[in-house]
């Protein structure tokens, strides 16, 4: 279960301060899926880089299963599972994706177990294991490395910073499967996916609104949805990507 | 000769050898042969006048391999070898060279090891070559290769060099002439530390239509250390070559990247590419997203690098 208590981050702006993310107060119990979404600059990115130690917030603490990691360095809160997919994902000259998945999973993976992996995000893995993580793979095909990364570890909590962000609308058709997958299987875990499409949107238990740094909205799914349809928050796959 | 326990090491760091090879091979160690063995492919004959061997390798109609690597452990020794290899047309070889050096004494060692490849009509070759250093004494660890290749119509050349740890000065220098439709690929990598100096120096002649040459260096400079990556084609034929120097330095490491390429033809068609800069933050935040610590994420960006 993942706890934010009264999180702020400001940065100085110009010599003026201004505050990306204020006063956010959230419970993320385990077994749900939440979405948070809202309008671009929002601070929904911040967010999650908040989370994942990334960033370090100007004032509130975070606590992840009762433990304060407010001070806790970004690996020591991926050792004690939290798991991050970039809205960007890195590239690696040299480094193979099974080498990626290897180390994300902490311990020796068998091709056969990477495979799986790579499997649940619709690569066919025979021929992505020893390709590297370089310039020669597509923005789609890196983002699903990325995610593979997140189920390698098996994470208490993942957090998935945009994950429609650069893809192509195949890619991303795919990609809606790999979360509503993800959610079937989610069990003692918890998932934070930050997104402005509906179909992500539509497998949310809950849904939080992020505007101008501020919770706006929060609550199940019926409830926030339908308010949004429409909205910069909650736009269908084809208009945003095309 | 028996070699002890520092020779070991030294060879299975450079040549991954444990046992004796199978195959032709020349093991040189302190100056002396260390063994030898010629097959009814690969005629090894020792030079008379000069240090070095004369090596004859013959088509065999399959590939051939011989090792001939080269280790120092005696402070303060100081060598110039030719070694002189003849290949046959239609001939297939992979030839496993590199030179250790463990020096715990006060005084230089050094290895300058000249090679020159003859290289026939459509013959294939494939040389590999690591450099290591080891030992603790102030002495310096020097390596020189030089390598002259000269490739005829339809020859292809793969070199793989590679000089990870622990020697303090190289100069390289690399020369290359190829005919018609000769294929010339180098892969060069290079970590250098401490007050370490390396310099590589290649120039790569395309004289006949359809040559091409490939070059890329992966480098990593450490600490104080400096690297000069001077790579120079030039195409004199219809033909192509492309070369690559992509390097990360850290710490007060210093790289160079000079890029040369001449066309003396219309058709000839050469690319450069150079990048260097540190390793990117978000790297290293990515592996840290997986439980590596900072330090862990450096060596594995790293280790990936010069694979």
């Amino acid at each position: 279960m993942l706890e934010l208590k009264h999180l702020t981050f400001g940065v100085d702006s110009e010599g003026a301060g201004r505050e990306i993310v204020r006063d956010v107060s959230l419970t993320l119990p385990d077994g749900r899926l939440i979405v948070v979404t809202g309008p671009n600059g929002g601070g929904k990115s911040t967010l999650a880089r908040l989370i994942m130690g990334i960033e370090r917030p100007t004032s509130g603490r975070i606590f992840l299963n009762g433990q304060d990691i407010t001070e806790k360095s970004v690996t020591e809160r991926a050792r004690l599972g939290i798991g991050f997919a970039f809205q960007q994902p890195v590239r690696f000259k040299g480094l193979q994706v099974l080498d990626l998945l290897r180390l994300a999973a902490g311990r020796k993976l068998t091709p056969a177990d990477a495979c799986e992996y790579l499997a649940a995000v619709g690569l066919c893995a025979r021929d992505y294991i020893n390709r590297e993580v370089n310039a020669s793979l597509s923005g789609g095909e890196l983002k699903r490395i990325e995610i593979a990364t997140v189920l390698a570890r098996g994470a208490a909590l993942s957090v998935f910073d945009e994950p429609e962000a650069g893809i192509d609308l195949w890619s991303f058709q795919n990609l809606i499967e790999v979360f509503e997958g993800m959610r079937r299987n989610i069990r003692h875990s918890a998932i934070m996916i930050i997104s402005h499409q509906e179909r992500i949107l539509n497998i949310a238990d809950e849904i939080v609104v992020l505007k101008d740094g501020r919770v706006d909205r929060q609550g199940p799914r019926n409830e926030v949805l339908p308010d949004l349809i429409g909205t910069a928050a909650a736009v269908a796959s084809c208009r945003r990507i095309l | 000769m028996e070699l002890d326990s520092i020779q070991k090491h030294l060879l299975e760091e450079i040549a991954d050898l444990h046992a004796i090879p199978d195959g032709a091979y020349n093991i040189r160690s302190n100056s002396a042969s260390a063994g030898r063995r010629s097959t009814p492919t690969i005629e090894i004959t020792p030079k008379a006048d000069v240090s070095g061997l004369d090596i004859h390798i013959k088509a065999g109609g399959r590939r051939e391999s011989m090792h001939i690597p080269v280790v120092m452990t005696q402070s303060g020794l100081k060598e110039t070898v030719y070694n002189d290899f003849t290949i046959d047309e239609n001939a297939d070889v992979v030839i496993i060279a590199g030179c250790g050096i463990d020096n715990c004494g006060m005084a230089d060692s050094e290895h300058d090891g000249i090679h020159r490849f003859y290289v026939g009509k459509n013959a294939k070759v494939k040389y590999v070559e690591k450099h290591y250093g080891s030992g603790t004494g102030a002495g310096k660890r020097i390596l020189n290769p030089g390598t002259e290749v000269y490739m005829q119509e339809g020859a292809s050349m793969e070199m793989e060099m590679a000089q990870i740890k622990g020697v303090d000065d190289t100069e390289r220098t690399t020369t290359a002439k190829l005919a018609a439709g000769a294929k010339l690929i180098i892969r060069e990598r290079l970590m250098t530390h401490g007050q370490q100096r390396a310099l590589s120096t290649y120039v790569v002649s395309l004289n006949g239509a359809g040559a091409s040459a490939d070059i890329v260096s992966r480098s990593v400079a450490r600490d104080d250390s400096f690297q000069r990556f001077d790579a120079k084609i030039v195409g004199n034929a219809p033909c192509s070559g492309h070369t690559e120097c992509d390097s990360i330095i850290m710490d007060r490491g210093r790289i160079l990247a000079v890029p040369g390429l001449e066309a003396n033809d219309v058709d000839a068609a050469l690319v450069h590419e150079a990048a260097i800069g540190k390793i990117a933050g978000e790297q290293l935040i990515k592996l840290m997203t997986l439980g590596l610590t900072a330090q862990e994420a450096e060596e594995q960006i790293i280790s990936g690098f010069l694979k």
